[in-house]
């Protein structure tokens, strides 16, 4: 076929579907919209919602927690829509993903200054250390699913490594969103190492698998 | 170079707005850029002509079956080029694994030079076509290749317009996807 001919057959094509940018992002967010109440639904049905959240130091750490998720998954998915864009990798900036992950740890850091060495332990572990490292990525699946899916089908990312990170990031920050409802350990640390490991793992993974689901 | 930007941008968007016109341009504009930039690159891993006119095809499909991942307050010239880099790494990685080493070099780059001489790719239109359901088959062949009108196919096919007007919709979504996969 003639390269001519392939134009003519795709300049005529399209009046019938006129596209515009917003388009992509609203589909995008209901996407991902989608995925985080299902991971909410998962968490608590399974789970089910902690107890004590009358009284104020579970919910202000219930408030650290949704605080902290909703950071990194606000940030995550802003870069996500540019990188799912040709080009749009160029707009990624690593640095701020990161700044929830380093604010978490410069809390932890103070908490533990304050605390005696004897009983760092305790507060990184927590009791539940692995239901938390088992439950973030298992339950993030949905999300990544979903958000993958909405990727592939609406956006065009040139850079999968990337756009697969961003994938993970998301969805392990929706699934920790999720969590968190459940989760009874309430200090700093353990927020910074079992939160922020998980997302991590997520990110990794989102990372692996981007080449091979992203690619179109 | 910024005047080409600028040209490219403005059918773009008029295109994008439901001008089939400017948006034909602008694919028309794109050819000769994305052919001199694949000849330009494969002739240096020794590779053919048909090679890049059918990367050159592959990607202006890409770049009309994707043209909503453009966002209109960015500049077109990345964002083709973009499509056209991960085309190229996609078609190598694909054709033959270990060198897909394309830097990333400055977008600028694809407009910097164009090359008119079209070759045939070895998409063969009529190969597709066979591959389409009849009805869809009739409806692209009648607008598509013979030129006629939404009214006179509909007449041929004896189909309503809008009826032949959604098959050559869905049938060019087909044809692209059977472009796209066609090496996999």
């Amino acid at each position: 076929m003639k390269t001519d001919e392939l134009i003519g057959l795709l300049g005529t094509s399209f009046e019938r579907e006129p596209v515009g940018t917003p388009w992509m992002t609203r589909r995008s967010a209901l996407a991902v919209a989608g995925g985080a109440t299902a991971a909410l639904f998962l968490a608590l049905a399974f789970l089910g919602l902690r107890p004590g959240l009358t009284q104020a130091r579970p919910l202000l750490f219930l408030a650290l927690k949704v605080a902290f998720a909703a950071a990194v998954g606000g940030l995550a998915l802003r870069y996500l829509v540019r990188a799912a864009r040709p080009g749009g990798e160029s707009r990624v900036h690593l640095g701020v993903v990161a700044s929830p992950f380093l604010a978490v740890a410069a809390l932890a850091g103070v908490s533990l200054s304050m605390t005696p060495p004897a009983h760092w332990h305790g507060q990184i572990s927590g009791h539940t250390w692995l239901e938390c490292l088992v439950s973030i990525p298992v339950i993030a699946i949905v999300p990544f699913a979903v958000i993958t899916w909405a990727v592939r089908r609406f956006g065009a990312p040139t850079d999968l490594l990337r756009a697969g990170a961003l994938v993970g990031l998301s969805a392990g920050a929706v699934s920790a969103l999720g969590y968190s409802l459940h989760c009874m350990d309430d200090t700093v640390p353990f927020v910074a190492v079992w939160y922020g490991g998980t997302i991590a793992i997520c990110t990794l993974a989102g990372a692996l698998l981007g080449p091979r689901l992203l690619r179109w | 170079m910024i005047h080409r930007e600028v040209e490219l941008r403005t059918l773009l968007t008029e295109g994008l707005l439901g001008r089939s016109a400017d948006y034909r341009r602008f694919l028309e504009c794109l050819g000769p850029h994305l052919r001199a930039y694949y000849r330009n690159k494969l002739s240096r891993s020794g590779r053919g002509d048909t090679e890049a006119e059918d990367l050159v095809q592959e990607t202006l499909m890409a770049v009309h079956t994707r043209r909503h991942t453009y966002d209109v307050t960015q500049p077109v010239t990345p964002w083709v080029y973009a499509i056209a880099r991960y085309k190229l790494i996609d078609h190598l990685r694909r054709t033959r694994p270990g060198t897909a080493d394309v830097p990333v070099e400055d977008a600028g780059e694809l407009m910097a030079a164009d090359d008119h001489t079209a070759t045939e790719s070895t998409l063969d239109v009529e190969r597709l076509l066979a591959r389409l359901p009849a009805k869809a088959r009739l409806a692209i062949r009648s607008m598509k290749v013979e030129g006629l009108s939404a009214a006179e196919a509909a007449e041929r096919a004896g189909m309503s317009e809008t009826a032949v007007k959604v098959s050559v919709h869905r049938g060019l979504k087909a044809l692209a996807s059977f472009v796209g996969g066609r090496t996999k």
